[in-house]
């Protein structure tokens, strides 16, 4: 472990300060406002498309996506496919008209025909708003892969992504942004692809050990007898001291406190048709002094809970690997209905002065794994169907509306540039998206689940191969949250200093106070995220960036396609539509069961029934905007006068330049 | 200079070509989104059907959906430079 440690730190430092160098060379292209905010306009296409797929594969995604899947199946791929179809309403409909309209941020392509401060204003609040609720689970991502890393709390990872985030961007803005994306999509993608390929060569085992360096551990069962209602074990070395009858989610599981010798474990009663049995679990426990017990023992560097997920059977056959497969092969064999997968679910409850929670096997058909249903229940009720499709819609019209996204459209010379950037963003996410079924799955079957936390799922996969990749993973996966957290800082010191403040306000004279004006902004953004990042500690974050597509989706995709392609958007319609999206989406979630299970209310209870509410307001947002256009008088610039107005800028800016040079 | 509202570019002759393609790709892909959506809450036995090679449906139609997107994106991004290269030409199309 202690190998583990040294060279995870050592390819941490190599990669922060790689990424810091990059930083520091590239200051001198960050003179000026162009250069600060859009990198000069100069970036390659296909370099802006790999930057693109390393904006975009955040550490909720990457890491995120493949928790999912390892603890949910196909159900964490469907976030993959709907992350990845957003990218085709990017392409078709927004990447080039805001390239031809924008210059450094979303709000100067949404203002372009209105210039109106209203539009201004509501644009930018809209982008810190998005901004933010995607910085949240980012810098809470950065705390939870610190810990693992280099052994620091919480805090500290926040607050080291914060500083070296800080750094990267007051130094050279969006350039340095740029080639840290570039490198660490690269890198990301590379990496995510050799796993995949030294899973299929290892193959699937029904004992997985990681190539024989962590032995599986085999979980015991015994036989017991139920006497009025009492159930006792058969095997005499262990002595029933506690029963608790715990309902989860509408069924009653039986859980049997088992004393043996010093040590005593909550056990799961189960009965079928051979008899009653008792299935070891894991278990943590807090004490009423406080004290912090894992599987019965004082919790230590030694006694943590073991890492889950296996296959008993692999196409029938118990006691089985399979050796090398193919890429299909594997999936095959995974969902094939006569594998057994175990599960790991848990459940809390209280046992005298002291907190349980205890995580247990469930073994499913290898066929439920493959297909929707462990996470969205589709054969449920049928406000849980629309919930689905609630978040399929917010997914595929999220991603065309992220403020941090469309301000990459900006780094590069041309609308021609901006369109082939955004296909090979579609080919590496794509391919990505690919693997993380592959990553996800490996971590099911792998035993690299970690019940606490299952984001750490493919980086823990990544050990199950050797010290180095679980190094190189877990530093890719860290240089991905300065990555995202640098993109989104930009947007949002671009909406503040060049937004507010200039277009907004008029308080900026020259480009050099845009470019200050920039980085003071950049500082105080980072400080506010190194605070949420401390404050949202433990909230899931998924839900989070949920959060985020579901305002995006509402607030700035509506504007963006209704300016494009109806003629009779007015300004006062788009800033309404702004508002009742943000509104109603951020409400919305705020009443939904998932708030109020963070809340530590009764989901049931919530107000919203719904998890997602893209349904009900990106229709809202859409009915805003063209209601309030149709009330009030049309102020939309049209093209003829736009480009007329480009075309005497152009002239002017060759005028300037020309005079410059003299 | 400071305050215009966004960057200065040319005419683009090809605009309104590249729109109207954009959408109808975006329709062809929708409906093919949609579909998978609607199977998923109308039919979601349906998707896990063997399709080929023992992988089901669900599998199938999910790699077809990011595939699918890579090759629209290919054809769009085909069809707009042929088309703005005639205009560079000095020709129409």
């Amino acid at each position: 472990m202690q190998d583990v440690k040294v060279l995870a730190v050592i390819i941490f430092v190599v990669i922060v300060g790689l990424v810091l160098f990059v930083s520091f060379y590239s200051a001198r292209r960050a003179k000026s406002a162009s250069g600060y905010y859009a990198a000069g306009g100069r970036i390659h296409w296909g370099v802006n498309g790999i930057a693109f797929a390393g904006d975009y594969l955040s550490a909720a995604s990457f890491l995120g996506i493949c928790g999912m899947i390892a603890v949910s199946g196909y159900d964490g791929f469907l976030y993959s496919i709907g992350y990845l179809a957003g990218w085709v309403v990017a392409l078709f409909v927004v990447a080039e008209p805001m390239r031809r309209l924008g210059r450094y941020t979303f709000t100067d392509a949404l203002d372009a025909k209105f210039n109106k401060k209203s539009v201004k204003l509501l644009a930018a609040i809209a982008t810190l708003v998005v901004s933010i609720f995607y910085l949240i689970p980012q810098m809470v991502g950065a705390g939870v892969l610190i810990n693992p890393l280099l052994g620091f709390p919480h805090w500290a990872g926040v607050v080291i992504v914060g500083v070296i985030v800080i750094t990267i961007v007051a130094t050279a803005g969006m350039t340095s942004t740029t080639y840290v994306q570039f490198i660490k999509g690269s890198l990301l993608i590379i990496f995510a692809l050799v796993i995949v390929v030294a899973l299929c060569v290892r193959g699937l085992s029904t004992e997985p050990d990681a190539g024989g360096k962590i032995p599986f551990y085999h979980y015991k069962t015994i036989t017991a007898t139920e006497t009025g209602g009492s159930i006792t074990p058969d095997d005499s070395a262990y002595a029933a001291v506690a029963q608790q009858e715990v309902a989860v989610k509408g069924k009653t599981i039986t859980f049997v406190k088992l004393q043996s010798g010093d040590i005593s474990t909550w056990w799961k009663a189960e009965s079928d048709a051979s008899g009653l049995t008792l299935h070891e679990t894991q278990e943590t426990v807090v004490t009423g002094d406080g004290e912090k017990l894992i599987n019965g023992a004082p919790e230590s560097k030694e006694n943590k809970l073991r890492l889950v997920g296996n296959m008993t059977a692999i196409a029938g056959d118990t006691d089985t690997e399979t050796g090398p497969v193919n890429p299909f092969k594997f999936l095959a064999l995974i969902g094939d209905e006569d594998s057994e997968i175990v599960l790991w679910k848990s459940t809390s409850f209280s046992d005298d002065s002291s907190s349980v929670t205890v995580f247990y096997p469930v073994t499913v058909s290898g066929d439920t794994i493959v297909k929707p249903g462990q996470s969205f229940k589709l054969e449920g009720s049928v406000l849980d169907r629309v919930d689905f499709v609630s978040l399929m819609i917010a997914l595929f019209l999220g991603t065309a509306a992220l403020p941090h996204i469309l301000i990459r459209y900006y780094t590069v010379p041309s609308q021609r540039a901006a369109r082939k950037s955004t296909v090979v963003a579609i080919a590496a996410i794509g391919f990505f998206y690919i693997l993380t079924l592959f990553l996800g799955l490996g971590a099911m079957t792998s035993a690299s689940i970690n019940p606490l936390d299952n984001n750490m799922s493919a980086p823990l996969l990544a050990e199950t191969f050797g010290t180095f990749l679980f190094a190189m993973i877990s530093a890719i996966a860290f240089a991905t949250v300065l990555g995202t957290v640098s993109g989104l800082i930009i947007a949002a010191s671009g909406a503040v200093a060049h937004d507010l403040m200039d277009r907004f306000g008029g308080l900026i004279k020259s480009e050099r106070q845009k470019v200050v004006a920039g980085r003071f902004a950049a500082l105080v953004v980072g400080a506010i995220a190194i605070l949420l990042g401390i404050v949202f500690q433990g909230v899931n974050v998924s839900f989070l960036v949920g959060l985020a597509f579901a305002v995006a989706a509402s607030a700035n995709l509506p504007c963006i396609i209704m300016m494009l392609f109806w003629k009779g958007t007015t300004s006062k319609g788009m800033v309404a539509s702004i508002v009742v999206g943000i509104v109603s989406s951020v409400g919305l979630i705020l009443f939904s069961p998932t708030a109020w299970e963070l809340y530590g209310l009764n989901a049931l209870d919530a107000p919203f029934p719904m998890k997602n509410p893209g349904i009900i307001s990106i229709p809202l947002s859409f009915i805003a905007i063209y209601v309030v256009s149709k009330l009030t008088k049309p102020d939309m610039i049209d093209e003829d006068t736009l480009h007329a107005s480009r075309a005497a800028e152009a002239a002017n800016d060759a005028a300037a330049a020309a005079a410059a040079a003299e | 200079m400071l305050h215009e509202p966004a960057a200065v570019s040319g005419i683009d002759e090809a605009a309104a070509y590249k729109r109207r393609l954009g959408l109808w790709m975006l329709l062809v892909y929708g409906i093919i989104y949609v579909f998978f959506i609607v199977i998923n809450v109308a039919w979601p036995k349906v998707m896990g059907t063997i399709v080929v090679g023992g992988l089901n449906l669900a599998i199938v139609y999910g790699f077809a959906l990011i595939v699918i997107a890579f090759l629209l994106a290919l054809v769009y991004n085909w069809l707009c430079t042929r088309h703005e290269k005639t205009f560079e030409g000095g020709g129409k199309a």
